[in-house]
């Protein structure tokens, strides 16, 4: 990456910083790791490294790992849709945000493990009960943020394409969703990082795979070098989600911005 | 048909203090007819065009077009071009992708054929106003409302501008309302100028001109039209910026 003219020298360039910063988390652990007593308390890098490749080789971590993204990825993009659209008709309209201002707090404080366990009583332990247990708690944040970002809507865009009577659809797609960008971008990666939280949780209660019923596995089984192995490749996949989806897609996004 | 006729219209803002903007205004538009309204700035004469365009509903007194209700082209007091969208982009959202081509040809007419993927931000304010110009052109309206369209261009580029409009006119006839406080622009262009007085907030004036079909420089009955509407307008509190400086560059 390239310094922005007048950026502040840090003499390496941020690559190098990036790599040193890995390296001495990975000393601190190794450390860490020789110092107890009991190495299966906590593994060194290279045990758990060989319990990933072991898992990876089985077949079973892409498998599991598989499983949770599929998971993560259906209720994100469900409570994407619905978030958004409770929030732009939030945002749009104040009979509508008074009314549910209330549901909506509600639903933002209301605890992911009591949503999960409530679905689960309610509709089995089925993958609908799962998906729609995940999708429950992310739709009120994504609501929120998007509300802000309807609110702030430009009103002389909207007289604009009024008087020239412009199609709605038009509208949408080339008025309004732009101005909203920045919000869905916020809302999709707080609602990444909440949503495969909470599908792990959702798994370790009442899922036959995926990388929360893998680590509950562990857990009984006392495999810590596994747990890791599973939490740093998941880890793995949302960062390349991130730097390989989200990234990219926010700079196109902000392309005007710079112009 | 696409005349409008407007009686008594008023209209009051509570805030941020109470204050009437329009007292009473009487206008009648005929079709076909290409009217200016002059008066200085905070005359009111926004406030009417929002009226008129349908973005403002809590006025008083009467609004009738005649005839079903009119497709209307708009350029508004600031652009309003989206600001993430090239200026050709901008132009197909009002006219649909279909009028690629005429989009285009418009662009060009208002000297910005070079600038089909500009972003409105990397333009320059007059650049921007000439855009918002050759949209409400491309809608191909039957009622045209041009609020100030000129203001920030300098005086060569206003007169081509003004050239534009006369032409556009000319060949269509579309019925037009051109908002502006440059008398000199209004007598330039116009079939009539009505004269909307700051003091008592209504239509004082309503001058008829011969069509500008176009106006010859020098025409003694022009000139003594615009020493009238001149003589008519010197007793406002509110000086009329454009006469005191005619030539704005921007």
């Amino acid at each position: 990456m390239s310094q922005p003219a007048g950026a502040p020298t840090i003499g390496l360039g941020a690559h190098w910083y990036r790599l040193l910063s890995v390296i001495a988390l990975l000393a601190l652990w190794q450390a860490a790791a020789s110092g107890l007593a009991d190495p299966a308390l906590l593994p060194s890098p290279l045990a758990t490294f060989e319990a990933g490749y072991e898992a990876l080789r089985a077949g079973e971590l892409l498998y599991h790992v598989g499983a949770t993204l599929a998971r993560v990825a259906v209720a994100f993009g469900l409570a994407m849709l619905i978030g958004t659209a409770i929030g732009i008709a939030l945002g749009r309209s104040p009979v509508l945000d008074h009314f549910f201002n209330g549901w909506l707090v509600i639903g933002l404080n209301l605890p992911a493990l009591v949503t999960i366990v409530l679905c689960y009583i309610w509709f089995g332990l089925s993958e609908a009960a799962a998906i729609l247990a995940v999708t429950i708690n992310k739709v009120p944040t994504v609501a929120a943020i998007l509300r802000e970002g309807a609110k702030a809507l430009d009103p002389a865009l909207f007289e604009m394409t009024r008087v020239f009577e412009v199609k709605p659809l038009r509208v949408l797609a080339r008025v309004v969703l732009p101005q909203l960008a920045p919000s869905l971008m916020a809302a999709a990666r707080a609602g990444l990082a909440l949503t495969w939280k909470i599908v792990l949780v959702v798994e370790l209660l009442g899922r036959p795979n995926g990388v929360g019923f893998q680590i509950r596995s562990f857990f009984n089984f006392f495999d810590i070098a596994s747990i890791l192995a599973y939490s740093l490749a998941f880890i793995g996949a949302v960062v390349a989600i991130e730097v390989l989806l989200l990234q990219p897609i926010d700079r196109q996004l902000g392309k005007w911005r710079r112009a | 048909m696409t005349g409008l006729v407007l009686s008594a219209v008023t209209r009051a803002f509570d805030h941020p203090v109470p204050r009437t903007v329009l007292g009473g205004v009487d206008l009648t538009i005929a079709q076909g007819e290409f009217v200016s309204l002059v008066g200085p700035s905070g005359a009111g004469k926004t406030t009417l065009l929002r009226i008129i365009a349908g973005l403002d509903s809590g006025y008083g007194g009467s609004l009738a077009w005649q005839g079903a209700r009119p497709r209307l082209g708009v350029v508004f007091q600031e652009p309003r071009l989206v600001p993430w969208l090239g200026l050709l982009d901008n132009l197909l959202l009002v006219g649909g992708p279909e009028s690629v081509d005429r989009a285009r040809a418009l662009l060009g007419a208002v000297e910005l054929g070079d600038c089909d993927s500009a972003l409105p931000g990397q333009l320059s304010g007059g650049m921007q106003r000439r855009a918002a110009l050759a949209r409400a052109l491309l809608v191909e309206p039957d009622f045209l409302i041009l609020d100030e369209p000129l203001i920030s261009l300098d005086a060569a580029l206003a007169e081509r501008m003004r050239r534009l409009l006369n032409d556009f006119w000319r060949k269509r006839r579309t019925t037009t309302l051109l908002i502006t406080h440059n008398l000199a622009e209004a007598v330039e262009l116009s079939t009539r100028v009505a004269i909307l007085s700051p003091i008592e907030r209504r239509v004082v004036a309503d001058c008829a001109l011969p069509p500008p079909d176009p106006r010859l420089s020098g025409d003694p009955m022009v000139a003594a039209a615009l020493q009238d509407l001149r003589r008519m307008t010197r007793s406002w509190p509110v000086p009329d910026p454009a006469e005191a400086a005619p030539d704005r560059a921007g």
